[in-house]
C-alpha cells in the first residue's frame, strides 16, 4: 500500500475501462464525463497526490481556514453589492424610500448605498454580511498569525508563508478601509479626511502625495472611484495571488502538527482529504457562511443613514475607524504634539510618527522576527513538529508583550468611549497610555516569561514524579504526602519531544574569524543567553530512570517526601549552558 | 470671671461654647450682610417671593442669597443674573439643580420639585435680571413637520449637535470628567431649553440664530430617529465601530472557534 | 505505526531524527479506538437520522428564503423584547444562514461520527530539491547560457538589463497626471486659498442666515460659513467648504486674553475661528462654554479659544487660525479679509512661523 504502483506502458491497459466493482447511480453518470476530462487534461494524474493527502486534526488548524473561508464570503458577497453600488461622487438629490434624508443633497455612493438598503431585497442583509465578513477576516488572519506563532510554525521552510501572510493582512486592512470608505458617509469621510491629513504630513513628499492620491484638494470627486477600483479590482487580485501561493506552500511543505506520540519531523498524522477532511472543511465553510449570515440577520452594523451624507463640516462624537485600525487611531490621539518649524517647512511629527510610523514597525517587527530568531538560535533544520508556548518561554512572552502594546494602542483608540463609558477623566486616559504603552508590554514580557517557566516546571514534575492521583497518605509520624501515578508513555514522549536550545558562552576560539565575525558572533551568543538561559532543561534519560527508580522502591513513609530531594538538588544543572 | 473659668470643665461647657459661637455668628452677620438687593418686579411678586424662599433653601449656599454667585473656593456657583427663567426650568426638572455633591458635571437625579415651586424659583431668577424665557408650547410641538422638515432637521442636529452628542444623540466625551448626556427619550421641551439656554459646558443657540422653526425641526429629526426601529437587527447601543468590533470578535470568531473545537473533537469512544 | 495506513513515499523521508536526542522513546501511534457509532448499530441510525435530518432541513429553508423573498414587504418591522428590527431583513437572513448552517453541521457531523475516522501517515520530504535535480537545473542552466552566446557576446547581457530597467519609465510617467502638481503657485491657489474674502458675510451654515452681532450672547456658538459658498455646488462646494467653515463665539471680553496684534479681530468679545483642526482636518463644534475650550472629537486635540487658539492638549501642533471680523454697513458680522494663515492640516511646505500672534 505504502508503494506506488508501477505504471502499465501497455497500450491496451490504458483503454481498459471495465471498473472492479459495481458503481453506483452518482458515479455510472459521472463516468462519462470524467473520462472526457481526463483525455484532455489528465485528470486523475492530477487528483492522484490530493485525493487521500493528510491534514492533522486539531481546531487551532482551522484558524486560517476561517480566514479564508470569510475571504469567499467577501467575494460573494462583494459581486453582488457591485451589481446596485454606483462608485460616483457626482451631487444627487435623494427622494428614495428612507424619510429622514429625502431632499437632501448627497453624492451617488451613498444614494445608491441607501438604495442597496431599503429598497434592493436581501440589500442590507448583504451589506451586513459584507462588513461583518470583513471585521471577521481581519479577525481570523491576526488570531491564525498568533497561532502560527506562538507554536513556532513560522520556522524553516515555513518563513516565505510568513511574509505571505503578513502581506495579506496589511492588505486586508488596506481593503477594509477602502471599503467602509465608498458609501461616502460622515463617519468613513471623516476617516478619509484623516488619511488625507496623514498623506499631507509625509516630511518632503506630502502634499505631492496627497494631491496624487485625491487627484488635487480633498475630497475631490476621485477618491470613492479610485478607492473602489482598489477595493474590487487591485487589492482582491493581488489577495487571490496571494492565498493561491500561501496553499500551495501549505500543500508542498505538508501541514505542521503538535507533539504526541506516533508524530515525528519525519511523518504527518492525520486523516486524508477525501472523505474526512472535505467534509470537515466543506462543513466548516458553510458554517461560516452560516454565522456570517446570521450575524447579518440579527446584528445591526454600518447604519450609513444614520451617519447621515458625508459633510467636511460635520462631525460625530465617538467617531472611530473599524477595529483594525484601531492601533493606529490609538497612536495618534496619545501621541503628544511634536511638529518641527524649520525655516518655512513644517515636519509633522505628531501625525508622520503614529501613522506611518506605527503601521511600518508594527508590520515590519511582525515580517522580520523568524530571521531575528533563526539568527539567534543558529537553526537550519527544518521544523515540522509545532513548539509548545511553554518551551520557548522568551518568544512567548514577545508575543504576549507585542499584543499588550497592540492592547495599549486599541484602548486609546477608543479613548473617549472609555472615559464616558467607565466614567473617568478623558485627559487621564491619555496621560495613562502614554506611559502605558512603554510600561506594560516590559511587565506582560517579564510576567509570561515566569509564568512559561513554571509551566516547564510544572511539566518537569509530570515526567519525574508522575501524576497527582489526589490520594494522600498519612504516615505514623504525622507527614502528609501525596501518592503519585506514572503517566502514559504517549503523555512522556510528547512532553519532552522539543528541543532543548542552547544558552552559549561567550565564544573562546577566535583565530580564523574577522573582527566584525567575532562582535556579531559575541551578540548573538549574548542573545542566546536572553532567550534560553531561563529556560528549563528537559529531563535527561538517566534522570527519568532514577526517579522511576525512587518510584518502584519509595523511601519509608515516615520519611515523607523523599522522592523529591535525589531531583531538587541537580535541579541547578538544568540552567547552565552547553 | 471666676464664675466661668472655674467651670470650664463643666460637662456642658463645650455644647454651651458651641451654641454661643452660632449665636454670636448668627448674630454678627445679621449685623454685617447686606441688605436684600430690590429689584424691578417683573412678574408676580408673590410667585417671586415664594421664589426666594426656595432659593434661599435650595440655592443660595452655592449661588448666593442673591444669586450673585461664588466663583472662588470650594464650593462654586455661577452667578445667575441674566440666565433667565428658561434655565432654571431645565435645570431644576430635570434634578441638575440642586447638586448634591461639587463634581465635573451636574448629573440628571430625580426632580423633588413641583411644578409650581420650579415656576417660583423661575420667575425669582428672573427677576434678577433679562434672561430667556420658558418657551411656548408650540415652539417645540412637533406634529406636522414634513419629511423635508425632518431631513433639515438633521443636517442641522449634524452641524450643529453631533460632534458632542454623537450621531444619533447617544453622548459623547468633554474633557476632564464631563460628557454631553445622550439624548435619547427626552421630552422635546427639555431639548428645546437645553438649546436655549447653553446648561453649563454646552454653549448657548439663542433663536435669533438658530430660529424656532429650526430648533423644532431638530426636535422632529430626534423624535423621529429614536422612534425608528434598528432595521438591520440588535442595535448595540450606537456607539459605532468600536462596539461593532467588540461584537465581530466575540460572536463572530467566538463562535467560529467553538465549533472549530467541536469539529476537530472525536466521536464518543465506545470503552 | 499502522503500516496499513500509511501513505505516501517512505523512501524520500526526511532523515529520521535521531532517537538518542528523545529521553523518551517514541511509543508510536496510539492504537485505534472504535467510537460509539463504530460498534453500536443504533447509535450509528441515530447520528444517520442527525445528519439526514439536518441535510433535509435545507430545502425547507431555502424556499423559505424565497417565500419570505417576495412575501414580506420592506416597511415591516418586528417588534420582539429588546429587538426591533426590518422584518424581511431578519427572515431573509434566518432562513439563509439557518440553511448554510445545517448544511454545513450536517457534514462535519457525517464526518465526525460516520466516517472512517483512522489516522492516516503521511511521509515528509525535505523542502530542498534533490541533489539529481540540482545538478541537472545547474548544467543545463550552463547550457541554456552557452546556446545563447551570452558568455561570448556579454554586451548583450549588459545592454539587456539596463534595457528592462528602463522599459518600466514610461509606465510611472504615464501616472504623472494622477493629480495636480502642488506646486508652490499651485499649493497658494489650492491649499493655502479659501473662499474668505474682505467684506464677505458670517452666514449660519445650512440655513445660510446672516448673522448681527445683537443676537449673539455670551456662551453662544455659533456653525458659520461664508455666504459665498453658496453660490458652489458639486466637489468645488465640498473642497472649499472644507476649508471655509469657521465657528463664532461670544465671550465675556473680561474673561480671555486677546494679544495686542488681533485687537481688532473680534466685535466686543465676538471672535471667529476656522473650525478646521490643524491637526488632521476634522471639523470641530465641541465648545465648552465655561473653559472656552474646544475639543475635537477625532484625536481630542483641545484649542483654547480664550486665548488666541492655542493648544492646551491633546496631538494639535498649531494653534486654531482666527478669521478677523467686523460689522458692514446694515449691521452684519463680515470677514476683514481671508486667514492670515492656511486653515487645516500641516504640510511640509507650510511656513508655521507665523501661526502664534
Amino acid at each position: 500500500m505504502a508503494q506506488p504502483a508501477e505504471t502499465v506502458p501497455d497500450e491496451t491497459a490504458v483503454g481498459a475501462e471495465t471498473p472492479k466493482k459495481e458503481l453506483g447511480p452518482v458515479f455510472k453518470l459521472a463516468s462519462g464525463p470524467t473520462k472526457w476530462l481526463d483525455d484532455r487534461v489528465g485528470l486523475a494524474g492530477l487528483s492522484r497526490p490530493f485525493l487521500r493527502k493528510v491534514f492533522p486534526d486539531h481546531w487551532s488548524f482551522l484558524l486560517g481556514e476561517i480566514a479564508l473561508y470569510s475571504f469567499i464570503v467577501l467575494l460573494l458577497s462583494g459581486v453582488f453589492l457591485t451589481i446596485w453600488f454606483k462608485p460616483s461622487m457626482s451631487e444627487v438629490e435623494y427622494q428614495g424610500t428612507y424619510e429622514l434624508l429625502r431632499g437632501l443633497r448627497m453624492s451617488d455612493a451613498y444614494a445608491s448605498t441607501l438604495n442597496l438598503s431599503f429598497d434592493i431585497r436581501g440589500g442590507l442583509l448583504l451589506r451586513q454580511m459584507h462588513h461583518w465578513a470583513a471585521m471577521l477576516f481581519v479577525a481570523a488572519m491576526l488570531t491564525h498569525s498568533l497561532r502560527i506563532f506562538f507554536t513556532g510554525a513560522f520556522r524553516k521552510p515555513r518563513e516565505i508563508n510568513w511574509l505571505i501572510g503578513v502581506a495579506m493582512l496589511s492588505l486586508g486592512l488596506i481593503e477594509g478601509f477602502a471599503g467602509y470608505s465608498l458609501p461616502d458617509d460622515l463617519l468613513s469621510g471623516t476617516g478619509l479626511r484623516f488619511v488625507d491629513g496623514l498623506i499631507r504630513s509625509i516630511p518632503l513628499i506630502g502634499t505631492w502625495a496627497e494631491f496624487f492620491v485625491f487627484g488635487g484638494e480633498f475630497p475631490g470627486e476621485l477618491i470613492v472611484p479610485r478607492l473602489y477600483m482598489v477595493h474590487i479590482l487591485l487589492v482582491p487580485a493581488i489577495l487571490l495571488g496571494l492565498i493561491a501561493a500561501h496553499l500551495a506552500l501549505v500543500v508542498y511543505h505538508k501541514h505542521t502538527q503538535y507533539p504526541g506520540a506516533g508524530r515525528t519531523a519525519g511523518n504527518v498524522v492525520g486523516y486524508p482529504v477525501f472523505p474526512v477532511y472535505a467534509a470537515k472543511a466543506g462543513g466548516f465553510f458553510l458554517i461560516v457562511f452560516g454565522v456570517l449570515t446570521l450575524m447579518g440577520a440579527t446584528m445591526q452594523i454600518n447604519p450609513v443613514w444614520v451617519f447621515g451624507p458625508y459633510n467636511p463640516a460635520e462631525i460625530t462624537a465617538g467617531s472611530q475607524p473599524d477595529w483594525y485600525m484601531g492601533f493606529v487611531e490609538g497612536a495618534i490621539r496619545i501621541m503628544p504634539n511634536w511638529e518641527w518649524h524649520i525655516g518655512s517647512t513644517t515636519w509633522s511629527w505628531n501625525v508622520f510618527l503614529p501613522g506611518i510610523g506605527v503601521m511600518t514597525l508594527f508590520f515590519g517587527i511582525m515580517a522580520i522576527y523568524p530571521f531575528v530568531e533563526s539568527w539567534v538560535t543558529g537553526d537550519k533544520s527544518e521544523h515540522h513538529v509545532l513548539d509548545r508556548p511553554r518551551n520557548n518561554p522568551t518568544r512567548t512572552a514577545f508575543g504576549i508583550a507585542a499584543m499588550t502594546c497592540y492592547a495599549m494602542l486599541w484602548i486609546g483608540g477608543g479613548n473617549d468611549l472609555v472615559a464616558t463609558q467607565f466614567h473617568v477623566s478623558l485627559n487621564s486616559v491619555t496621560y495613562f497610555l502614554r506611559v502605558a504603552v512603554f510600561v506594560a508590554p516590559v511587565i506582560a514580557f517579564l510576567l509570561t516569561k515566569r509564568i512559561c517557566i513554571g509551566l516547564q516546571h510544572a511539566d518537569h514534575d509530570r515526567m519525574l514524579h508522575g501524576a497527582e492521583s489526589g490520594v494522600i497518605d498519612r504516615a505514623p509520624s504525622g507527614k502528609y504526602s501525596e501518592r503519585h501515578r506514572p503517566i502514559s508513555e504517549s503523555e512522556a514522549f510528547a512532553l519532552t519531544q522539543h528541543e532543548d536550545l542552547p544558552a552559549l558562552l561567550p565564544v573562546a576560539e577566535v583565530d580564523g574569524m574577522s573582527e566584525k565575525e567575532i562582535k556579531s558572533e559575541q551578540l548573538r551568543r549574548k542573545a542566546t543567553r536572553f532567550y534560553f538561559i531561563d529556560t528549563l532543561r528537559r529531563p535527561t534519560r538517566a534522570e527519568i530512570e532514577e526517579a522511576a527508580h525512587h518510584h518502584l522502591h519509595p523511601m519509608h513513609l515516615d520519611e515523607g517526601n523523599g522522592e523529591h530531594h535525589a531531583i531538587e538538588a541537580d535541579e541547578e544543572e538544568h540552567h547552565l549552558a552547553k | 470671671m471666676r464664675l466661668l473659668s472655674s467651670r470650664r470643665r463643666h460637662p456642658a461647657a463645650k455644647a454651651l461654647l458651641l451654641v454661643s459661637g452660632l449665636f454670636m455668628m448668627g448674630a454678627l452677620y445679621t449685623i454685617i450682610a447686606p441688605p436684600a438687593q430690590v429689584s424691578a418686579d417683573t412678574g408676580n411678586s408673590q410667585q417671586i417671593a415664594e421664589g426666594k424662599a426656595l432659593f434661599a433653601v435650595g440655592c443660595a449656599s452655592c449661588h448666593g442669597l442673591n444669586g450673585e454667585g461664588q466663583i472662588n473656593g470650594t464650593i462654586q456657583g455661577p452667578p445667575l443674573a441674566g440666565v433667565g427663567a428658561a434655565a432654571v426650568d431645565f435645570q431644576v426638572s430635570t434634578g441638575r439643580m440642586p447638586m448634591a455633591k461639587p463634581e465635573p458635571q451636574a448629573p440628571v437625579k430625580p426632580n423633588l420639585y413641583s411644578d409650581e415651586e420650579i415656576a417660583a424659583l423661575a420667575a425669582f431668577v428672573a427677576s434678577l435680571g433679562p434672561g430667556p424665557a420658558i418657551p411656548d408650547p408650540a415652539q417645540y410641538d412637533t406634529a406636522n413637520l414634513s419629511a423635508e422638515d425632518l431631513g433639515r432637521g438633521g443636517e442641522l442636529f449634524r452641524t450643529n449637535c453631533s460632534a458632542c452628542h454623537n450621531f444619533e444623540g447617544a453622548g459623547g466625551a468633554l474633557p476632564g470628567g464631563k460628557y454631553a448626556p445622550p439624548l435619547i427619550g427626552l421630552d422635546p421641551e427639555r431639548i428645546y431649553l437645553a438649546m436655549l439656554t447653553g446648561p453649563q459646558q454646552m454653549p448657548v443657540f439663542d433663536d435669533e440664530v438658530l430660529k424656532p422653526d429650526d430648533k423644532r425641526a431638530i426636535i422632529g429629526y430626534l423624535e423621529a430617529l429614536h422612534a425608528r426601529p434598528t432595521d438591520g437587527g440588535f442595535g448595540l447601543a450606537g456607539l459605532g465601530p468600536v462596539s461593532e468590533g467588540l461584537w465581530a470578535w466575540i460572536i463572530g470568531l467566538g463562535s467560529l472557534i467553538f465549533f472549530a473545537m467541536w469539529i476537530a473533537t472525536k466521536g464518543v469512544k465506545a470503552k | 505505526m499502522s503500516e496499513d495506513t500509511a501513505h505516501g513515499r517512505p523512501g524520500t523521508e526526511i532523515a529520521t531524527v535521531d532517537q538518542e536526542r528523545y529521553p523518551v522513546p517514541d511509543p508510536g501511534l496510539e492504537p485505534h479506538l472504535p467510537r460509539l457509532t463504530d460498534v453500536d448499530e443504533k447509535a450509528a441510525d441515530r447520528a444517520t437520522r442527525q445528519v439526514a435530518t439536518f441535510f433535509g432541513l435545507v430545502p425547507v429553508l431555502s424556499i423559505g428564503f424565497a417565500v419570505v423573498y417576495f412575501a414580506v414587504p420592506g416597511d415591516s418591522y418586528l417588534d420582539f423584547g429588546p429587538l426591533r428590527a426590518n422584518t424581511r431583513n431578519l427572515l431573509l437572513g434566518l432562513t439563509f444562514g439557518l440553511a448554510l448552517l445545517f448544511l454545513g453541521v450536517g457534514a462535519v457531523q457525517w464526518a465526525r461520527k460516520l466516517m472512517d475516522d483512522k489516522e492516516m501517515i503521511d511521509y515528509r520530504h525535505g523542502a530542498s530539491s534533490s541533489d539529481d535535480d540540482k545538478n541537472y537545473v545547474v548544467t543545463e542552466l550552463d547550457k541554456v547560457v552557452d546556446e545563447a552566446k551570452l558568455t561570448r557576446r556579454k554586451i548583450i547581457g549588459r545592454t539587456l538589463l539596463a534595457a528592462l530597467a528602463t522599459i518600466l519609465l514610461p509606465m510611472l510617467v504615464g501616472l504623472a497626471d494622477l493629480g495636480p502638481w502642488p506646486t508652490k503657485k499651485k499649493r497658494a491657489e489650492t491649499i493655502e486659498r479659501t473662499i474668505w474674502a474682505p467684506g464677505v458675510r458670517v452666514v449660519n451654515d445650512v440655513t445660510f442666515q446672516p448673522i448681527k452681532p445683537e443676537s449673539v450672547e455670551i456662551g453662544q456658538l455659533i456653525n458659520g460659513e461664508p455666504a459665498n459658498l453658496q453660490d458652489l455646488e458639486g466637489a468645488e462646494f465640498q473642497i472649499e467648504r472644507a476649508k471655509a467653515a469657521v465657528i463664532v463665539v461670544r465671550m465675556d471680553p473680561n474673561t480671555i486674553t486677546i494679544p495686542p496684534s488681533r485687537e481688532g479681530w473680534n466685535i466686543g468679545g465676538i471672535l471667529c475661528y476656522s473650525k478646521i483642526c490643524t491637526h488632521v482636518g476634522c471639523p470641530i463644534s465641541l465648545w465648552e462654554q465655561q473653559t472656552h475650550h474646544l475639543l475635537c472629537p477625532c484625536h481630542q486635540s483641545t484649542f483654547d479659544l480664550g486665548d488666541a487658539g492655542k493648544v492646551v492638549f491633546g496631538p494639535a501642533a498649531r494653534p486654531l487660525p482666527q478669521l478677523p471680523i467686523a460689522i458692514d454697513s446694515e449691521g452684519y458680522i463680515v470677514a476683514q479679509r481671508g486667514f492670515l494663515v492656511p486653515p487645516g492640516p500641516s504640510y511640509f511646505e507650510r511656513d508655521s512661523r507665523h501661526d502664534s500672534p
